[in-house]
């Protein structure tokens, strides 16, 4: 009955920088939704398109691929929808290749696999404004005739061809339609030789429908002068990742304070609202406080992921993986994880995801599992806490002050950490050969303000979902926790002895104290780690619980700075700080890390390892600063 | 004059006469270079080389500009131009 009702799929596929995704934009508009496949992480994006007669179309956007052989787990969902094996996915009835019209040479190769599959499709030949300026000129009819499918010229950034493009495939739909469909097409892993005829036959087509070719780029040819110069190119190299951190720190802390304001307002609305007890508690104290001090870090993650889109779109970021690739390479990594180690500055969540594209599994692996040890935005708050709380603001060497200094520091120990797993990690449980660097330098464009808007808008949902979820629980559950059982009637409630020493959450931090005493911290700090397990920043608004501040989040920090400054040893916030340098505290990242190496048995290690280290470290630190007196 | 892809410096085209000729290379790289367009019969001109001991190497070739490395370039036989000196 369902398949009935179910409107007829069509596929997008294509190579990797086709321009698919503005294709996939332009036809669908605001009509998509995003999400993944199961058990995977790879993206799944599935979009409407109406038609001019008013029928709908389900368009579905597969991962760019260079051809159906396929390596990334990315290119094998390609690979398995286009061949009808992926058993959640209805077959799509027809595909729309892309190609880039730049570059038909490597395109078509595709065009051909596709074609061989004895399914309907059409090829959408994209970015023919760039092509007309390098000076191609093509027969259109002789290519289409000699490949076997129908073309539609398209710009999808200006919208040119669209129309053409949804009239052309609801005509082979119907033509289409009286035939049965074929549901697996046959298909076989081609040999070196196979794949050696296809691109002849490539050539020879090409060479019937080219009137002129096209030039090379010579806008790519000179930017890349100065990109991938040894010495021009890795000082802009330099220069963007400090433009990229100027703008996490100080640009996004302006609409940061306006979250913090309306969070503030909102709480204190809520609070005059409700009259004293249970729900207001749990309201403003759990939830408002507990989200709301996650929600401030969306700013700086959207600017963080504007910056990394800019530079995708544009095509920088496979220069600087072709830059970093000997650096990488020196810890056993391969150039690409320079941009999932990159991402993961903002989040480890999208840092992970985004080593999807690391063809060797080891590689991925290994990036996989050192990709939380780089200093995500979450520790930043903590780190803010302590060095403003312990970390005399005095200057060293001029300018530079000891507390900005520190907070460098802080970032070089993350970064240096996960290099250095990485060496240990490939020398022992990952080790293998070297993997091959084999990447495409795709040609300069303009990034496309739509597109990065649509990407900013994923990733805001996702986050919102994660903060809705994940967050929302751990906020809820540490309320409850610290709030009950309510102290005995006549029990004494004083600084020593404040009401949170009577709940459960009082009475888990005595317990595992033991544990901790060792690396310096005392129960309170204990019971505030416990939600920082499940998302680090949680451990500040656990904190003002545990020491039953009164106010809002932005007078927390202030007053919470100087109750820690008191009660804690100079020795406990140094441990405390390279604590969260190393531990693995975020439930999101294990879940990210199962979902991603679909196994238990990597997030478990993840979890063990980086706790193991994070433990030795601040042992190490804390017996050393009290050996220093301090 | 016949060399590999890999002992070549930015400046240097020549035609691809080979690739994984020698049958030391993982068969899937093989093909990878095949469908990146790195096939016997087309020039390729090695455009830029990385920083820090000069790898990877970009190259272009079949229209495409291609990042590879010079331990994997060295798979790829090429036949080169006469230098115009």
């Amino acid at each position: 009955m369902s398949e009935v009702l179910e409107l007829p799929k069509i596929a997008l596929a294509g190579n990797p920088n086709c321009g698919k995704t503005a294709l996939f934009n332009a036809l669908t508009g605001s009509r998509q939704k995003v999400g993944n496949y199961p058990g995977v992480t790879v993206e799944r994006k599935e979009g409407q398109i109406i038609t001019s007669s008013g029928a709908k179309l389900n368009l579905l956007d597969l991962p760019g691929t260079y051809s159906l052989d396929a390596r990334t787990p990315d290119e094998m969902i390609a690979r398995d929808i286009i061949l009808g094996r992926q058993s959640t996915e209805t077959p799509p009835r027809l595909f729309v290749a892309v190609a880039d019209a730049t570059s038909l040479e490597r395109n078509l190769g595709l065009v051909l696999e596709l074609r061989a599959l004895n399914k309907p499709v059409v090829l959408a030949l994209n970015m023919m404004d760039l092509a007309h300026e390098r000076g191609l000129k093509l027969d259109l009819e002789i290519l289409s005739r000699e490949l076997g499918v129908p073309i539609v010229p398209t710009v999808a950034v200006k919208k040119q061809g669209i129309a053409e493009l949804i009239k052309l495939v609801e005509s082979r739909l119907q033509i289409s339609g009286a035939l049965p469909v074929v549901a697996s097409p046959e298909w076989e892993k081609p040999n070196m030789a196979a794949i050696r005829v296809r691109f002849t036959e490539v050539d020879r087509i090409l060479k019937l429908a080219t009137v002129t070719p096209a030039r090379v780029s010579v806008w790519t040819e000179k930017i890349d002068r100065v990109v991938l110069h040894p010495l021009w190119g890795s000082l802009l190299l330099v220069a963007v990742l400090a433009i990229m951190f100027q703008s996490i720190f100080a640009w996004a802390t302006i609409p940061q304070d306006w979250i913090k304001g309306a969070l503030d307002f909102f709480g204190k609305w809520v609070g005059t609202l409700l009259s004293e007890g249970p729900l207001r508690s749990l309201l403003v104290d759990g939830i408002i406080a507990g989200v709301g001090s996650v929600l401030v870090f969306l700013p700086q993650i959207l600017v963080l992921f504007g910056v990394i889109l800019v530079l995708e779109d544009s095509g920088y970021m496979a220069r600087a993986a072709f830059l970093m690739d000997k650096v990488m390479g020196r810890v056993g990594l391969h150039g690409r994880a320079f941009i999932p180690l990159l991402s993961s500055y903002a989040c480890a969540i999208p840092g992970i995801m985004a080593t999807r594209t690391i063809e060797s599994k080891r590689d991925r692996l290994t990036t996989i599992l050192v990709a939380p040890l780089t200093t995500c935005s979450a520790r930043l708050p903590v780190y803010t806490l302590l060095i403003a709380a312990f970390i005399p603001n005095k200057s060293v060497l001029g300018p530079l002050k000891l507390q900005g200094l520190v907070m460098l520091g802080l970032y070089l120990a993350g970064i240096f950490a996960a290099l250095g797993m990485a060496v240990v990690f490939r020398k022992t449980i990952l080790r293998g050969p070297k993997p091959a660097l084999l990447m495409e330098l795709p040609t300069y464009k303009w990034p496309s303000v739509k597109n990065i808007a649509y990407g900013l808008w994923e990733r805001t949902q996702l986050f919102l979902v994660r903060a809705g979820t994940v967050i929302l629980t751990a906020s809820v559950l540490l309320w409850f926790m610290a709030s009950y059982p309510k102290p005995p009637a006549g029990a004494v409630v004083d600084e020593a002895h404040s009401a949170i020493t009577y709940s459960y959450a009082g009475k888990l931090g005595t317990a595992i104290e033991p544990l901790l005493r060792p690396i310096g911290f005392d129960w309170k700090i204990s019971v505030a780690l416990i939600p920082g397990f499940a998302a680090r920043e949680t451990m500040i608004s656990a904190l003002g619980t545990v020491y039953a501040v009164e106010g809002q989040e932005d007078h927390v920090a202030e007053a919470l700075g100087q109750k820690i400054a008191k009660d804690w040893s100079m020795a406990t916030a140094l441990s405390l700080l390279v604590w969260y340098v190393l531990a693995c505290q975020c439930l999101s990242t294990l879940a990210v890390t199962r979902r991603e190496t679909n196994s238990l048995r990597w997030p478990v290690f993840m979890f063990v390892y980086m706790t193991a280290l994070a433990y030795g470290a601040s042992f190490v630190t804390y017996h050393a600063a009290r050996w220093f007196g301090l | 004059m016949k060399t590999t892809l890999g002992k070549l410096n930015p400046g240097a085209a020549g035609i691809i006469v080979g690739v994984a000729a020698s049958g030391e290379c993982a068969p899937d790289l093989a093909r990878r270079f095949l469908e990146m367009g790195i096939l016997e019969g087309a020039r390729v001109e090695v455009l830029h080389k990385a920083p820090f001991g000069g790898d990877p190497l970009a190259v272009r070739v079949r229209g495409s500009i291609i990042a590879l490395r010079r331990n994997e370039a060295d798979h790829v036989e090429v036949q080169l131009e006469a230098t115009h000196e």
